[in-house]
């Protein structure tokens, strides 16, 4: 679905350096968090994170329980889109930094197809997930929480209720817009005995219309245009769907040697209008060497669509350097866009010891807007392989033929060939031509 | 090559090919034919076999049972397409989404350049549907595509209702490893035109369409479905594309496989495959279903909406559903089947297909002949031009070199005086005219039609086809208007050379042609090569001139169109056969225009205008 999918184009996001602790935080601790996000397409995106904290040298507690009993591999995979990182880092334990802590911090990110899991329907459980359900905190966790995103997408309120109801909310500002979070702390004993297990469920009130959906402020398309194995163009299509806003997109390519880019085909257009970067940075490829670099900062005017084009001309390789399946073609990697998009509600820089570890994943340097990094899509190209099986054949055979031939025919070609009678009388007939010469008369 | 270069045994060779041309170049030609004949027999045709690895050893079962859910859907689509009059592109966009697809549209206009009378339109203008099922954990690299494309009036509906059904199906599988586009054009093969030139971002026809929207990489394969029945008694394939272009051959065994493996009734050319190879039947089906073939991939027409994928290197073949009055019937489930298996093993692919042949011509479903076999039958045709060439060439040398050798080998043509050379002079005003006449035939139909349906009482498209027939009959009468700029002296040296220079033009068009299409050069070698070798000023005139008409490129083209109907069992009446030549020669200038077929600019600008060379020899003064 285009959600999922613009959310795997979405975001890598990054891990500000922000996180030096102010306070004394606990010597060891383990916190856990998965946020559970309904997409309007029907999807469902869920994030797992753990977070660990070690004194440096000691040991590191382990979870058992908790959150990572969802942690099945055949459902996860069943997933439509997947990613998991590690970080570690060292946290300053005082104003000073004479003794760190460590700290693990691992993400898991997945993103649930309404259509394999579902057949279809869009009401989501736990349980239909990850075919479990939450019985009890981790025994070593300091916090161990569900997030329910139940902010409303349409204008009316409450499209989307969650079962049990939630004992508190959270309210916080996630990408420029705001966000209620339904929550469901492990550590609370009235969350979980009740009915001796966690089993969250989503229903849509009226289920999300087969209508498109919602579309961010900043996204970005890449393809090649063109056929046939000489040339082509690298277009990227960026779009700023903010009614009233432009704002300035650092876009960053780089580009394999073999496609050899025109770069005075640079063109940048919006709105049909030329569009000229406010900064270039172009350093050109090396032959084997380096790629090419193409950094640009442009301005992507209010509600627009700005096409980025270069040409490029396919390079012929040396036959080994062909990978061992050359008629899958090449990867291209994606266009990195960087920008700071603006909010539509003022965010306000939160503790980040004290806020959920997701809100991590979002850093605000500015009330007014909020960064995000983009990755386009990836790009297979092909380029003009020689029939491997043939070479060795060919080139001899070739050689061959055209060795045997051209020589003969250049020859017939240029040459008129005339017999020439084999003369007689050596000695006696140049002696008559002399006298003859010397008379004046016509030779023999 | 010591043997030219020796003047007495080039002589002695000379004298030779002198003394035995006629019965070398007919034993050219008539091998030329056998050869060809031969191509439908086996130890010229082989089994096909499967080159691709990825689909080659790999299992799939096929799990597809929406035959309901596909006619139901099929309804549908019709009741609204007939309620509306065009494609219903609300109701598609809803039913894909609700599959789960990603779906986009497209807008797109086009003006044709004169009223197309065959499928009557001018103005086109109108809107694909796509939905994009979006492989999970995968990037949007490469995608397959399966399209149906939808003409104006209510046929395919049962194609689209299949269609949507396998979308369905294939949203609820987790191996895709490629995104599959599910494709509906308007106005069939216009459609995806405009569609395949926006994917690419280029304009080849001057079409007008609106950017897409939705994009999914590299598109590997393409299969175009046409089905207009809820039962089918078999399943035509077709494989001839834009220009003659074929996809690759694996794909084709593809289909095959899923046909023996599902139990289907497959067709080629609308003909079942030979059971019985040892008797004579077997190979004499095989024979008219190669023909079939080669007219069909000489017309250099899209033969289904695949054919205009192949020029974006994506290799494509059309499905056709036929219901004939045979008993056993099959559902839309067991075709459905059949495309879910070709689905999930292109889905296999690791590479683009290009382990089997590209250049192939198919006497029936597995049987083929390679490229390597069939070159022989146009090369033995294009042998008799060069024979011919290389005669005329020792004559003239000869005759500049003294008369009695001359005299001596040709004993019809009289003596000539030695003259230096031919001039280039005499030459070049009948070349020039009649590249002005084929320059002619190509441009002024178009331009003139307002013209001449302003002056006559016809319509556009046939003033279009009035006016290339004009022009073309036109020609004829040039070598009378010509021979005042040609020299009077040395005649028979002039008309020598202008043949020469006409058969050597007339060969490397034809070898060209070979190479890339080898159907349409192996047509014209046939029907043009003996007259070009046999014309001369001198002899039965009448004769010759009869023989030059009957083998013109406009001749050959209504001939090859009685042909491939008697091949097809559907004999043309006179009357009937000239109405299809007209529309014929129609839709072939509207086919160059909107799809870039070259069939009439390389009659127009290359073989007319060498034919009338030759004419003008006839016609030597």
């Amino acid at each position: 679905m285009a959600a999922a999918v613009r959310i795997s184009l979405l975001v890598l996001l990054l891990l500000g350096p922000g996180g030096w602790g102010q306070a004394e935080p606990p010597r060891d601790s383990l916190r856990e968090e998965l946020v559970i996000t309904p997409l309007p397409s029907g999807d469902v995106a869920a994030t797992f994170q753990f977070r660990t904290r070690w004194e440096s040298g000691g040991g590191q507690p382990w979870g058992q329980g908790g959150l990572s009993v969802l942690l099945k591999a055949d459902r996860l995979f069943h997933t439509s889109y997947h990613s998991q990182a590690v970080h570690i880092r060292p946290v300053c334990r005082n104003a000073h930094c004479t003794s760190v802590s460590w700290e693990l911090r691992q993400t898991l990110s997945v993103v649930f197809d309404a259509f394999v899991t579902g057949q279809g329907k869009k009401d989501w459980s736990l349980f239909r997930m990850f075919s479990r359900t939450l019985t009890e905190p981790c025994p070593l966790a300091s916090e161990s929480r569900v997030y329910v995103d139940i902010t409303s997408y349409g204008q009316d309120n409450e499209t989307l209720e969650v079962y049990p109801p939630p004992l508190t909310t959270y309210q916080d500002v996630i990408l420029g817009s705001r966000k209620t979070y339904a929550v469901y702390d492990l550590l609370d004993a009235a969350v979980v005995s009740n009915s001796r297990s966690l089993n969250v469920q989503l229903k849509w009130k009226r289920p999300p219309e087969n209508e498109a959906p919602p579309v961010p402020f900043l996204y970005a398309q890449r393809y090649v245009s063109g056929y046939g194995l000489q040339s082509g163009e690298l277009s990227t299509l960026l779009y700023n769907t903010h009614p009233f806003r432009a704002f300035p997109v650092l876009l960053l390519d780089t580009v394999p040697w073999y496609l050899r880019l025109y770069v005075h085909t640079l063109t940048i257009t919006s709105k049909g209008k030329e569009n000229k970067p406010s900064y270039i940075h172009y350093q050109p490829a090396q032959d084997r060497m380096q790629p090419h670099l193409l950094e640009m900062l442009i301005q992507l005017p209010a509600n627009s669509v700005t096409k980025v084009s270069i040409q490029f001309e396919r390079a012929l390789l040396k036959w080994t350097e062909y990978t061992p399946d050359p008629n899958h073609g090449f990867y291209v990697s994606p266009s990195v866009l960087s920008a700071l998009v603006p909010s539509v509600v003022a965010a306000k820089p939160a503790d980040w010891e004290e806020s959920p570890l997701f809100n991590s994943l979002f850093p605000v340097s500015d009330s007014s807007s909020y960064f995000v990094r983009l990755y386009t899509e990836p790009l297979l190209v092909s380029l003009p392989t020689p029939d491997f099986s043939m070479p060795y054949n060919v080139v001899c055979l070739t050689c061959t033929v055209v060795a045997v031939c051209y020589g003969s025919f250049y020859n017939l070609l240029t040459r008129t060939f005339q017999i020439e009678e084999p003369r007689k009388g050596g000695l006696a007939r140049r002696l008559a031509n002399l006298i003859r010469r010397a008379r004046g008369v016509p030779l023999l | 090559m010591g043997l030219l270069s020796d003047p007495v045994r080039r002589r002695a060779l000379a004298r030779l090919v002198l003394r035995l041309n006629a019965p070398l170049c007919v034993l050219s030609y008539v091998a030329g034919i056998a050869w060809f004949l031969a191509l439908a027999f086996p130890p010229l045709t082989q089994r096909t076999y499967m080159s691709e690895n990825a689909m080659g050893s790999t299992m799939v079962e096929e799990q597809f049972a929406g035959g309901d859910r596909a006619r139901s859907l099929a309804r549908d689509f019709a009741a609204h397409r007939r309620k509306s009059g065009a494609l219903p592109v609300a109701w598609l966009e809803r039913t894909m989404r609700s599959v789960g697809l990603e779906v986009y549209t497209q807008s797109f206009s086009r003006k044709l350049p004169f009223p197309d009378e065959t499928h009557e339109r001018y103005m086109v203008s109108g809107i694909n549907v796509y939905g994009i099922l979006r492989a999970p954990r995968a990037a949007s690299t490469e995608s397959l595509v399966l399209t149906v494309p939808c003409g104006p009036d209510s046929t395919n509906s049962q194609a689209v209702g299949l269609m949507l059904a396998l979308a369905a199906h294939f949203r609820g599988q987790i191996y895709w490893a490629k995104d599959i586009i599910f494709l509906v054009t308007e106005h069939d093969l216009l459609g995806t035109e405009a569609w395949l030139e926006a994917y690419h971002d280029v304009n080849v026809t001057g079409m007008q369409s609106s950017p897409l929207q939705g994009r999914a990489g590299a598109i590997q394969a393409a299969v175009a479905l046409e089905l207009s029945s809820d039962v089918v008694t078999s399943l035509d394939v077709a494989v001839e594309g834009l220009n003659g272009q074929l996809p690759n051959l694996d794909l084709l065994n593809l289909f095959q496989t899923f046909c023996q493996k599902g139990g289907l009734l497959c067709t080629l050319q609308g003909k079942l495959q030979p059971q019985d190879w040892t008797s004579i039947d077997g190979p004499l089906q095989s024979v008219q279903t190669l023909l079939l073939m080669v007219l069909q991939q000489a017309s250099g027409r899209p033969h289904g909406a695949h054919g205009l994928f192949l020029r974006y290197r994506v290799e494509a073949l059309t499905l056709r559903g036929i219901n004939s009055f045979r008993q056993y019937k099959y559902d839309l489930v067991a075709v459905g089947k059949a495309l879910e298996g070709m689905f999930r093993k292109l889905n296999h692919l690791l590479e683009r297909l290009h382990q089997s042949f590209f250049f192939y011509l198919l006497p029936a479903l597995s049987r083929f002949v390679s490229i390597g076999l069939y070159m022989p039958a146009a090369g033995f045709l294009l042998l008799v031009l060069g024979l011919k060439a290389l005669e005329l060439w020792m004559q003239l040398h000869e005759a500049g070199v003294g008369p009695e050798e001359a005299g001596g080998t040709s004993g019809s043509s009289p003596p000539h005086p030695p003259t230096q050379g031919v001039g280039l002079a005499s030459l070049m005003a009948p070349l020039l005219v009649s590249q002005a006449m084929g320059l002619a035939v190509y441009i002024l139909p178009v331009l003139g039609q307002h013209v001449a349906a302003q002056h006559f009482p016809v319509a556009e498209a046939e003033a279009v086809v009035l006016t290339l027939l004009a022009i073309y009959a036109a020609g004829l009468a040039l070598p009378h208007n010509t021979h005042w700029v040609v020299s009077t002296q040395a005649p028979d040296r002039g008309w020598m050379a202008l043949k020469l220079v006409a058969l050597i033009y007339l060969a490397l068009q034809l070898a060209c042609i070979t190479l890339t299409n080898f159907s349409l050069g192996f047509l014209l070698a046939a029907s043009m090569v003996p007259a070009a070798a046999v014309t001369k000023p001198s002899g039965p005139r009448p004769l010759y001139a009869a023989l030059l008409v009957l083998t013109s490129p406009a001749a050959t083209l209504l001939g090859s169109l009685f042909l491939w109907r008697e091949l097809q069992e559907a004999p043309l009446s006179l009357a009937e056969g000239w109405q299809l030549f007209l529309a014929a020669l129609a839709q072939g200038v509207l086919e160059h225009h909107t799809y870039g077929s070259l069939l009439f600019p390389l009659l127009a600008l290359g073989l007319y205008p060498c034919w009338l060379l030759f004419w003008n020899v006839l016609f030597w003064k």
